[in-house]
């Protein structure tokens, strides 16, 4: 793809996430656009948001398990960056106001302790070099009108990373069963989904692998800090005003999110 | 659940004839409330004790009760809104790692299961999850294969509770624990067929806790004049939703806390 192209999709993308207003999905406008362009184009939207001051703090990855993988028709999964500007504390009231069509994902989040960069990593690395895990909230949001994503659409999007929330209960992986342990997600006090580790490409560690070994063959490492979102093992929850969020990963702890205000596909 | 019983002896005996002779051997019948539309679901436990009392004549012992339908998911897969209770007895029983016939069954599927020891006689009504758990020995992983006798696995609640919650064979295997040492809501679930994960969940997908579910099945028996002896063994419902199985299949179920149970299909 043109880099001139590249650059105008990167830009409309940030100009769409900072005025929380949708646009066309990029697929319907550039028919050959391809996953690689797409990763380009993701490069733009978060170098515009690093030069109005945000910082990379993180990865996520996404589409890790297969109803989502179905739903986009690819067969891997995808990763986008955490920027300082996602952070929310456990128990915060998120304003729907800062987001378009935000939908919560329960997952596990790793903290690394130690440098990693593929290729070549296992998830026996990814267990050495982590300092801890945590219970979390992904709020993935699309600035692609209605959801209307194919998987370059996403990719392009920063992976439909909105914000996300840690949960405060730290656990060593050497000691949790992150492959087996359950999770347990809670709307309004009424169970919502229920889903366990194995979800996650088998194990979440093998999804952080999965992304070590992606980002190293583009010359990316992990970094000892980083917080890296392993993907979703809930159902999607859409969101709205009100909504109270509890995911209780087994034998760790919670994470509890709340929401309040109006999405702009809601206003 | 109102246990009024509409039938006649005539008809209970008939009934229980036409579900015994499906059971043993292993043909499909259609669901009994196409004959008897005004079949109640009391009528559904008179003709199950029928059949308890034939079995048991004839030798069999009972072990145990099975919960069933006790989670969202099997509720929608299979059109009902209310649980239901079966017997268990040690002809249905198979070992861990055994091969399982499925030539005497009609269309058998597999789910997963938290069984519970009980070392205290429980009595209905008003029994609470604590109540429950104050009385449980041990717990321990299982899988059920059930089985429902009616054509294209399409009944209702009148004619599955009639056929024995479709109970046909049981595995219970891995590491038995005591209920204090874990948390019973919390616990990840993966079932894997043929080393693929066809299945995953947690354990509060069955009432939000799989001794709700024994909670339930005590105050049912109550209902039908019955308690839940000390020493009965008592499977508390799918976590997972069922999956077909055929001859050369493989089964494992892999549990949080509790270790796997494995089991394989043959003709």
């Amino acid at each position: 793809m043109d880099p001139q192209k590249i650059t105008a999709y990167g830009d409309e993308l940030y100009e769409a996430w900072l005025a929380c207003r949708p646009v066309r999905p990029l697929l319907e406008r550039e028919p050959d656009i391809t996953i690689e362009d797409a990763y380009q184009i993701q490069e733009r939207f978060v170098a515009r948001r690093v030069q109005a001051g945000e910082t990379i703090i993180g990865k996520k990855i996404g589409a890790t398990s297969k109803p989502v993988q179905d739903f986009l028709g690819v067969y891997q999964p995808d990763f986008g960056m955490l920027l300082s500007g996602m952070v929310y504390q456990e128990g915060d009231t998120i304003d729907l106001a800062t987001l378009i069509q935000p939908k919560a994902e329960a997952e596990l989040a790793f903290v690394l302790k130690a440098d990693l960069k593929g290729p070549g990593i296992t998830a026996m690395d990814v267990i050495r070099a982590t300092d801890y895990v945590l219970p979390c909230f992904e709020i993935v949001d699309s600035r692609i009108t209605d959801w209307k994503i194919k998987i370059q659409d996403t990719v392009a999007d920063n992976a439909s990373c909105g914000v996300y929330v840690l949960g405060k209960t730290k656990g060593d992986p050497r000691k949790l069963d992150i492959t087996l342990a359950g999770m347990v997600l809670e709307k309004n006090g009424e169970l919502f989904s229920t889903g366990v580790g194995a979800a996650v490409q088998g194990s979440p560690a093998n999804a952080v692998a999965w992304l070590a070994n992606t980002l190293g063959e583009l010359g990316i490492p992990f970094k000892a800090g980083e917080v890296i979102l392993s993907g979703s093992q809930s159902a999607l929850v859409p969101v709205v005003d009100g909504d109270e969020l509890v995911c209780t990963v087994g034998g760790l702890g919670t994470c509890s999110v709340k929401f309040s205000g109006r999405s702009k596909a809601c206003a | 659940m109102r246990m009024n019983v509409t039938l006649g002896r005539e008809d209970i005996v008939r009934l229980c004839e036409r579900v015994e002779g499906a059971q043993t051997r292993a043909y499909a019948i259609p669901k009994l409330t196409d004959e008897y539309p005004g079949m109640t679901i009391g009528d559904g436990y008179a003709v199950q004790l029928e059949l308890r009392r034939r079995f048991l004549a004839a030798g069999h012992k009972q072990v145990g009760w099975k919960a069933g339908l006790t989670s969202k998911a099997k509720m929608i897969q299979m059109g009902v809104n209310v649980p239901s209770i079966g017997f268990l007895t040690d002809r249905m029983a198979r070992p861990e790692n055994s091969a399982i016939k499925t030539s005497d069954l009609v269309h058998p599927r597999v789910e997963c299961e938290v069984a519970f020891v009980m070392k205290k006689t429980l009595i209905g009504p008003n029994c609470t999850r604590q109540d429950v758990l104050d009385a449980t020995d041990y717990v321990l992983p299982a899988v059920e294969i059930i089985d429902s006798r009616f054509s294209g696995f399409k009944f209702d609640l009148e004619s599955v509770v009639a056929d024995n919650g479709s109970s046909a064979r049981f595995v219970g295997g891995g590491r038995a624990r005591y209920p204090a040492d874990i948390d019973l809501r919390t616990l990840g679930v993966v079932m894997e067929k043929n080393g693929e994960i066809v299945a995953l969940g947690a354990s509060a997908a069955v009432l939000g806790h799989p001794a709700e579910a024994i909670a339930m099945l005590v105050n049912i028996l109550a209902e039908l004049g019955e308690e839940l002896p000390a020493g009965s063994f008592v499977m508390s419902g799918g976590i997972t939703e069922a999956v077909a199985v055929k001859p050369g299949d493989s089964i494992v179920a892999r549990f949080q806390e509790l270790g796997s149970v494995s089991m394989r299909f043959i003709e």
